[in-house]
């Protein structure tokens, strides 16, 4: 018997590419990168954009994620890459599309893809992490503590176990602020290293370094403000932008210390 | 105030738990209103998790039928796991609704749907947690009506002390009159307060009120009799049955949940009801008779649907699909209309018949074609006579040759274990069938790399059937027969590696039969075993029978009856029976002698095409079958515009920033499109 060949003749291929930025905010910072998955594969078909399929028995469309924002924690800053079978306007389709999706997960940009990949343009993090419940001060002190440190590793379980990640030589700069009321804010730079250094690692990280050490008594919120290549200031370039003077890697190297707030 | 979001004393208990996006609401198409606007406000509930629970279609219709209303609201609850459970303990912090997080104690009606009953010990952690009373008696009436409904309350009797009411039915139209009768109570000032409003809904024959009955119980523990305890009540609360389908498309519009589901698919119901008439099948006894819907409402349904929820899969349910007297047209139109879109349809569980398998060509022309599955029940010609599922072993064989020729690598094959009159050898002869379909498969595919899966599940007996009388087999027989068959099949070196074996132990069917055929005296062994600590009953991983075994010993030996006296015991004719008061329509003198025709192994035909055998669901319920063909053909779809092409190339580059000013106002707005009525 001849293999069974799929029925008809195979999707159009992709005509054009597009490249989004992404919010998950509030209580969407609960989905994983699975649930923001279908969530947006759902929304691309209710707004009809005339995505591109894979071939095969089992075609899907083709969405290329760009990294991942943990399950619990909240981004101003995702990407991913879209390509389509027929050329349309990236504004239109960005608000057709941000209607068809949930609040919370909200298109903030759509542009032509251009240039190199997507993923050559991100290689830093800036998160807030908002840290209820504990004195500002402390956690600069911790902050401080660490950065003055040259490795710091700290474990965390994974699906196949536990991992060691060393979250001092990702982090590459900070700064600790208070809020309000008895509530600290960290804005910190991460480098993306394999295996990642998530926030909670950083808290982690922080809770050891500190004498004596820290604990949360409520669980911290982070929220990814900014990706991006890292400037010789230590600030982020905007990956959709047209590329213009790409740092150099050596430089950004030498930059640690504390973010000027 | 009542009705006040909890979600702010949620929100930091859910980095610490599994899974916390099932909490979290907010699903595409859910419904948030304002709590004053409404006069009547349902909460309602499915007690499972939330992943097994959202896809429920009884839920989601209901909820649709109700938010319909302006001066009603619904919102619905779930289960919580027990890692969030303890935690909502720890902090005080109330069961609550997924939509609008509101304690579900504010609710005026908590729903609970039971689709099986290993869902009773999660109704009363949910009843704890929202701070209501777990016994009815103790209501006051400041706390919502708890109203069950779903097929296990057609025998409600073993939750009886936790509910103040069951509606029996279908549900779409009772909601909507039991909702009535709360808003006119209200408005005259609830007089007589709680027992005077469920004496209203009584009288107007739309729920059972338990407390309205008296049960008493003879020498030998068999119940003597039931009767209305005030003459202002039906003596017997019947079932509700809709008509008319078409006139009632729901869900319009399904929920699409943020967290993963059991079924990542959309689902249009064809057709209600069932008279196929198998023995041990409680849904196509309490269901009757068959309403199917027209070619032309599923087809608007599945465009619906699908527009508004962007699922990729539809599947048309009902209990036995293939039967739709169009479901030829429908399969055809329906591939047709959705070719190159990357849409599948699916067919639950099909007949063993041929033409099912060129149903199952067209819903898979699209490419995916994972496996099709028969549902021969019964592993013996004897054993599928005694279950009325006309099946012979020849039709088999020659449907899974056909599906194997035309290219379907894999067939699942289910079938029960346990079912009455049932010996060691017609268990084996699964073994027998599942050898002859790979040889059948290997010959018409020409090649060895086929399969066949075969799946068992645990027979137990429902109320309102013609099994209803059987003696359960015993957990041991069950088991022992599994693992017999499991043996012959593994040392067959023929088909071994062929055939995938499927089954559950048989322990956890013993406990679905007290519950489903047990009486008002099982309701302490319930509330025993949730207070020693059984949740999820139906889950393998929290399911204790050791737990169930206890509290049944500790709590029903003294009153002279037992488990196996509730479960394997075979009941005589007269026996009076815990549900013979609740009216689902069907003859009790027709489910005996069916019972003893399935004793003789002899077989009755589906009402659909040959005459009435006199069930008696038709005219004591005023209902008809409603079946088409309609020969009408699906509508044309509307085209839709597209999103416009690409201007010229430039000034995109700088497109970014604005673009990005431009969002936030769109998160906003969205936002306050959600919050809005």
């Amino acid at each position: 018997m001849p293999p069974r060949r799929p029925d008809g003749p195979p999707p159009p291929p992709p005509v054009a590419r597009v490249r989004l930025r992404f919010a998950k905010r509030g209580r969407l910072r609960f989905l994983s990168q699975l649930d923001l998955a279908r969530s947006f594969e759902r929304g691309l078909r209710r707004a009809r954009v005339p995505i591109a399929f894979s071939a095969g028995f089992s075609p899907h469309p083709k969405v290329s994620w760009v990294g991942g924002v943990p399950t619990g924690a909240a981004s101003e800053a995702e990407y991913v890459e879209l390509a389509l079978a027929e050329d349309v306007d990236p504004e239109a389709l960005r608000v057709a599309l941000d209607a068809a999706l949930p609040p919370g997960f909200d298109l903030l940009a759509c542009v032509p893809a251009e240039g190199g990949p997507l993923a050559g343009r991100i290689e830093a993090s800036r998160w807030s992490v908002r840290v209820p419940g504990v004195p500002a001060e402390d956690v600069s002190r911790a902050l401080d503590a660490l950065l003055a440190r040259e490795s710091l590793e700290v474990e965390r379980r994974t699906k196949s176990g536990r991992a060691l990640v060393d979250v001092r030589r990702a982090v590459i700069c900070g700064v600790c602020r208070a809020s309000a009321h008895d509530c600290a804010i960290l804005d910190v730079v991460v480098r993306h290293t394999t295996p990642a250094v998530r926030p909670d690692d950083v808290l982690t990280a922080l809770g050891v370094v500190a004498v004596p050490p820290l604990t949360f008594p409520v669980p911290p919120e982070p929220t990814r403000l900014e990706q991006g290549l890292i400037r010789v200031d230590g600030t982020l370039a905007d990956p959709l932008a047209a590329p213009s003077g790409a740092p150099n890697r050596s430089e950004t190297d030498r930059l640690a210390g504390r973010l000027t707030a | 105030m009542s009705g006040q979001s909890v979600f702010p004393r949620l929100e930091p208990l859910l980095p610490r738990v599994r899974k916390p996006v099932q909490y979290v609401g907010g699903e595409g198409n859910s419904t948030v209103k304002p709590w004053e606007s409404a006069a009547v406000r349902w909460c309602l509930m499915y007690p499972d998790a939330y992943e097994v629970g959202l896809p429920n279609q009884g839920l989601q219709i209901l909820y649709e039928v109700l938010n319909e209303q302006p001066d009603v609201l619904a919102e619905r609850a779930y289960a919580v796991l027990p890692d969030l459970e303890a935690l909502l303990r720890e902090h005080g912090v109330p069961q609550f609704t997924v939509d609008a997080h509101r304690p579900v104690g504010d609710f005026d009606v908590l729903g609970v749907s039971f689709a099986t009953e290993l869902g009773y010990t999660n109704l009363l952690t949910a009843l704890d947690l929202a701070g209501i009373p777990l016994r009815a008696a103790d209501r006051a009436d400041e706390h919502p009506l708890v109203i069950a409904g779903g097929h296990a309350a057609f025998n409600p009797e073993p939750v009886t002390d936790f509910i103040d009411a069951a509606v029996l039915g279908d549900g779409e139209q009772a909601v909507l009159d039991i909702t009535d009768v709360i808003r006119a109570f209200r408005a005259a000032g609830s007089p007589g307060g709680r027992a005077e409003l469920l004496a209203r809904l009584a009288r107007r024959r739309l729920v059972y009120v338990p407390a309205f009955f008296d049960v008493t119980y003879g020498e030998d523990g068999a119940i003597v009799a039931v009767t209305a305890n005030r003459d202002d009540v039906p003596a017997r609360p019947v079932k509700h049955t809709l008509s008319d389908l078409d006139s009632w498309p729901y869900p319009k519009t399904p929920l699409v949940p943020l967290a993963e589901t059991v079924h990542e698919r959309m689902s249009v119901e064809i057709f209600r009801g069932c008279t196929r008439g198998c023995r041990f099948c409680q849904a196509g006894m309490i269901t009757r008779p068959v309403r199917e819907r027209s070619i032309d409402t599923i087809g608007a349904m599945v465009d619906a649907g699908l527009s508004a929820s962007g699922f990729s899969e539809v599947g048309l349910l009902s209990l036995s699909s293939a039967d739709h007297s169009e479901i030829g047209e429908i399969a055809t139109q329906l591939a047709d209309r959705y070719e190159g879109t990357n849409t599948s349809l699916s067919l639950p569980s099909t007949r063993v018949d041929a033409f099912n398998v060129t149903l199952a060509n067209e819903f898979s022309r699209n490419g995916r074609r994972s496996g099709l599955t028969f549902a021969p029940e019964g592993g013996s010609e004897r054993l599928r006579k005694v279950i009325n599922k006309m099946v012979s072993e020849e039709d088999l064989i020659r449907t899974v040759s056909t599906a194997y020729a035309q290219g379907w690598r894999q067939v699942k094959l289910y079938f029960m274990c346990g079912l009455p009159t049932e010996t060691d050898e017609d268990v084996l002869g699964i073994a027998k069938l599942a050898r002859e379909v790979i040889r059948a498969g290997r010959k018409a595919s020409g090649h060895r790399d086929i399969r066949c899966t075969v799946s068992i599940g645990g027979f137990v007996p429902k109320s309102h059937t013609p099994f209803q009388w059987a003696g359960q087999a015993s957990w041991e027989v069950t088991d022992h027969r599994l693992k017999l068959l499991r043996d012959t099949v593994r040392a067959d070196r023929e088909i071994a590696r062929a055939v995938g074996f499927r089954y559950h132990d048989g322990r956890p069917g013993i406990i679905e039969g007290l519950l489903a055929r047990g009486d008002r005296r099982v309701g302490r062994v319930i509330e025993r075993v949730w207070r020693e600590g059984g949740r999820f009953d139906g889950w393998s991983e929290h399911f204790s029978f050791e737990r169930w075994e206890r509290a049944a010993a500790a709590e029903l030996e003294p009153l002279g009856v037992s488990l196996d006296w509730f479960t394997t015991r075979e009941r005589p004719e007269r026996e009076v029976l815990p549900w013979d008061h609740l009216d689902a329509g069907l003859d009790r003198d027709w489910l005996w002698s069916d019972w003893q025709d399935a004793l003789r192994a002899s077989e009755l035909d589906d009402c659909r095409w040959t005459p009435c055998y006199d069930c008696g669901v038709c005219p004591t319920m005023g209902s008809q079958i409603e079946i088409g063909p309609t020969r009408r053909t699906l509508l044309p779809l509307t085209p839709v515009p597209s999103l416009p092409a690409r201007a010229a190339t430039g000034a995109t580059t700088s497109a970014s920033a604005t673009a990005a000013t431009a969002t936030a106002a769109t998160g906003q707005e969205k936002a306050r499109a959600a919050a809005a009525p």
